[in-house]
């Protein structure tokens, strides 16, 4: 670097303090100049910093500083102002009849943005933050049309106030399904046909002969619920499944994994939890999302 | 009759660990208490096989062994380190590492403290108890004191590490940062710290220098700090005399800011005093030339020392602690930025004259690199300090190359030049094995620092920037998810830095061994007698 300096000595000149340890010695060089004096102006800075702010604790609280400052009180102003600029808007988004909402353009403009910050908050840990669930996991895809519980509005409304499944609200949307294997319903040659017969609906390779004996085990034991060609039921949360949407997997091993121990997917009720305009606005950025009803 | 004394302590004391593993309630306590059943029993073995051998008297000798094995320690403990943060960097980038047959063990939670204190304490606290054994005796011309005490600190400390290791892995932690060694890790931690703070003392005590030389003062100021806040931050009511649980006295806030004031002093005690004494007696010894000023080392000694007590509140801006403590952590950041840098000069500027040394002598590369990493992070660290900068720096990845930074370029360069300087002196060797390969060590280091920090850099503002960013109404425009996952390239950097900041310590592991095993001897030229006092 500085190759053809090397013989300059410069601190030399100025002695040592004439003691050595192993070797070692210590010159008698001053501070640098401008070290001490960014030493000594940083020192000023805290002084003036902590005369303008609270800094020194006494008996009761702390020196205030002159200023008046707190971060306290920053955050409840900033939170108040944004509250004061979104009121009239929440307040319509409450009154609004819920089938209006999604066609109101002036409520839309504001529950879109807010419902999708509620949701990236709330709801993204189990339906991702695209929405788009975790496919196999039983964490539904709310970006397609196929609705568990129906996908108006009003659906959307009713199952993120309540929840599903879940035993903090009374009003949750509730439904369960046998467990056919665990509990013996069917004998497992009958389970492994009615596996063939789904397969065969959603349009999957199957075994024919299997599915025509599972065709008539479907019809007395599962149609009640997921109906007779396996179109599902939102009124009572059975999955439709004669299309290629699985919430826990459309493979052979998992519909009779599904048929032996059931399924018994749960949701959070979320009233309490948010307000009632949060619940509005998610349910409209919910539904606006492409397979709203 | 000492033996005999020491027979019966070491006998008891297994006896009581294997009563311990009996009644344990927990896994962590209770291979803990195998651990120190299996070490006292071991060193009962040892002392009963030893008792005939005449004591060797070499009170004119320095007391070389207990270094000598620190060395070793300190490269090993490195090496495991280093390895289980690239793994742990690779666990955050890829998921999928944190296997499932390992859940409870192995998964990240388990092996962050295992990294961060195998670094620190082990690899770190190795570093610095060897190399005050060894600083503390040529500067003062005096063998240790304590005879075999300097030796109890060497496998105490060892022990102290094994013991936590087991129990991190198993789930005993007290779950705070740097500090997470159950209580009755933290109690063997105060009898092993203050018998090396009685060697080192000792030791100064008795030396035939007239005055004490720097490094000494930001040693000594280490150990006792660091037993000061240790204890501090440790007190704790166990819940059994059988269980690794135990609860904190303080609660809330308070415990939070009892946590930083230590968490942030391991950082200004541990890993900057400490190792500026390493700095003040190795750099003047490779270069060959005097210390740059001694009114500077004083002025920045006890300013450093004096400042860095009071910074720890600028972990806890914009929480529960109140404004006025958050003022004081940032003043006292602020004010600590010169007498950092004081030893950065002092560094530095020692190497005036003598700057074609940087050419010829990799060593000193490593030494004057590390102390340009000190420099920047110091600059950094009173920097992230400011509450504005601090809201958005605060909980992402910059904190995490801010202590790598300082941690890798600084503690770690200073660390593997004191090892090169100190393998051929200890072991009598005629120099290193292979100066090449402190060159490979040197720019594989480098490049692998820079690296991880770089790619911190951009990942944490990237994330602050996303966290804080809200739309015309103040909602939030991204998820937590969102963030984590625009970081994956920049994690991937960070993990091939790491990984080659951990090739380049195998190099050097190889290259001491080979110093060790295959280099010829140094012609005695009485380099184990004292030099006397001047």
């Amino acid at each position: 670097m500085c190759a053809k300096q090397v013989t300059k000595k410069p601190s030399e000149p100025v002695g040592t303090t004439g003691h050595s340890w192993d070797g070692i010695e210590e010159l008698n060089n001053p501070m640098p100049r401008w070290w001490v004096w960014t030493f000594y102006a940083t020192i000023l800075w805290a002084v003036g910093y902590m005369i303008a702010y609270p800094a020194w604790p006494l008996i009761n609280g702390a020196t205030p500083g002159v200023l008046g400052a707190s971060t306290r009180a920053d955050v409840v102003d900033e939170i108040a102002r944004f509250d004061a600029a979104n009121a009239e808007i929440k307040a319509a988004l409450i009154a609004a009849p819920l089938e209006t909402i999604p066609t109101d353009q002036a409520l839309m403009a504001y529950a879109e943005p807010a419902g999708a910050s509620v949701f990236r908050t709330n709801c993204s840990t189990c339906h991702g933050s695209g929405a788009a669930g975790v496919e196999g996991k039983g964490y539904p895809n709310l970006l397609d049309d196929d609705w568990l519980w129906g996908g108006t509005i009003a659906d959307i409304h009713l199952t993120i106030s309540h929840g599903i499944r879940n035993t903090t609200d009374p009003d949750a949307r509730y439904s369960q399904m046998p467990a056919f294997g665990a509990d013996q319903l069917l004998e497992p040659a009958q389970i492994d046909a009615v596996v063939e017969h789904v397969l065969a609906i959603s349009g999957q390779e199957h075994d024919a002969a299997l599915a025509t004996e599972g065709a008539t085990l479907f019809a007395d034991n599962c149609a009640a619920c997921h109906m007779e060609a396996g179109e599902g039921d939102p009124t009572q949360g059975a999955p439709r499944l004669n299309d290629a949407i699985w919430l826990y997997g459309g493979s052979r091993e998992k519909i009779k994994e599904t048929v032996v121990y059931a399924r018994f997917g749960v949701m959070p009720g979320w009233t309490g939890r948010l307000t009632e305009d949060e619940i509005r606005a998610v349910a409209a950025y919910v539904h606006s999302r492409g397979g709203g009803e | 009759m000492w033996d005999y004394t020491k027979l019966v302590v070491l006998g008891v004391i297994a006896v009581l660990a294997a009563i311990a593993t009996n009644y344990a309630h927990d896994l962590a306590y209770q291979v803990n208490a195998l651990v120190v059943m299996l070490a006292a029993g071991l060193t009962f073995m040892w002392t009963l096989r030893t008792m005939d051998e005449p004591k060797r008297a070499t009170p004119n000798e320095y007391m070389d062994g207990v270094v000598r094995a620190g060395v070793i320690a300190t490269t090993f403990w490195g090496v495991v380190g280093f390895l289980v943060g690239v793994w742990i960097a690779f666990q955050l980038a890829f998921p999928a590492l944190n296997f499932e047959w390992a859940q409870g063990i192995l998964n990240f939670g388990r092996l962050r403290p295992l990294h961060t204190s195998a670094v620190i304490f082990a690899f770190g606290g190795n570093a610095l108890i060897m190399s005050s054994f060894y600083i503390v005796q040529r500067t003062s011309a005096v063998r240790l004191w304590g005879g075999n005490l300097a030796w109890f600190v060497f496998w105490g400390w060892q022990l102290m590490i094994v013991l936590a290791a087991t129990s991190y892995v198993l789930g005993g932690t007290q779950s705070k940062e740097y500090a997470e060694t159950v209580w009755y890790i933290d109690w063997w931690i105060v009898v092993v710290w203050l018998s090396f703070l009685a060697v080192f003392m000792g030791t100064l005590i008795n030396r035939k220098e007239p005055h004490i030389y720097v490094a000494n003062w930001f040693l000594l100021a280490f150990i006792v700090t660091i037993a000061m806040l240790h204890v501090g931050n440790n007190l704790a009511i166990p819940v059994s005399i059988f269980s690794s649980q135990s609860v904190q006295v303080t609660a809330g806030v308070q415990d939070a800011m009892i946590q930083w004031w230590y968490g942030h002093n391991a950082v200004g005690f541990f890993l900057t005093a400490g190792f500026l004494g390493m700095m003040y007696y190795f750099i003047p010894k490779q270069a060959e030339r005097p210390v740059f000023s001694y009114k500077l080392s004083i002025i920045h000694f006890w300013a450093l020392i004096f400042l860095y007590i009071w910074a720890g509140p600028h972990h806890l801006h914009y929480t529960a602690l109140p404004d006025w403590a958050s003022t004081l952590g940032m003043t006292f950041s602020i004010m600590l930025w010169m007498p950092s840098w004081g030893g950065m000069i002092n560094g530095l500027m020692t190497l005036s004259g003598a700057w074609d040394k940087l050419r010829t002598d990799p060593i000193i590369r490593m030494m004057v690199v590390s102390v340009g990493f000190y420099g920047m992070s110091t600059f950094e660290g009173p920097m992230m300090s400011i509450k504005a900068v601090n809201s958005l720096s605060h909980y992402t990845d910059w904190t995490i190359g801010h202590v790598h930074s300082g941690a890798l370029g600084w503690n770690g360069m200073i660390t593997f030049g004191a090892l090169y300087f100190l393998t051929p002196r200890l072991w009598n060797r005629e120099g290193l094995y292979s100066l090449k390969l402190v060159s490979w060590h040197f720019w594989l280091a480098t490049i692998g620092i820079v690296l991880y920090a770089s790619s911190m850099w951009v990942t944490g503002i990237m994330e602050g920037l996303m966290w804080r960013e809200v739309d015309a109404n103040g909602f939030l425009v991204n998820a937590f998810a969102d963030t984590v996952a625009a970081k994956f390239p920049m994690y991937v950097v960070r993990g091939l830095g790491g990984a080659m900041f951990l090739t380049g310590a195998l190099i050097m592991a190889y290259n001491l061994w080979m110093t060790v095993r295959a280099q010829p001897a140094r012609a005695p030229v009485n380099a184990n007698n004292f030099v006397p006092a001047e």
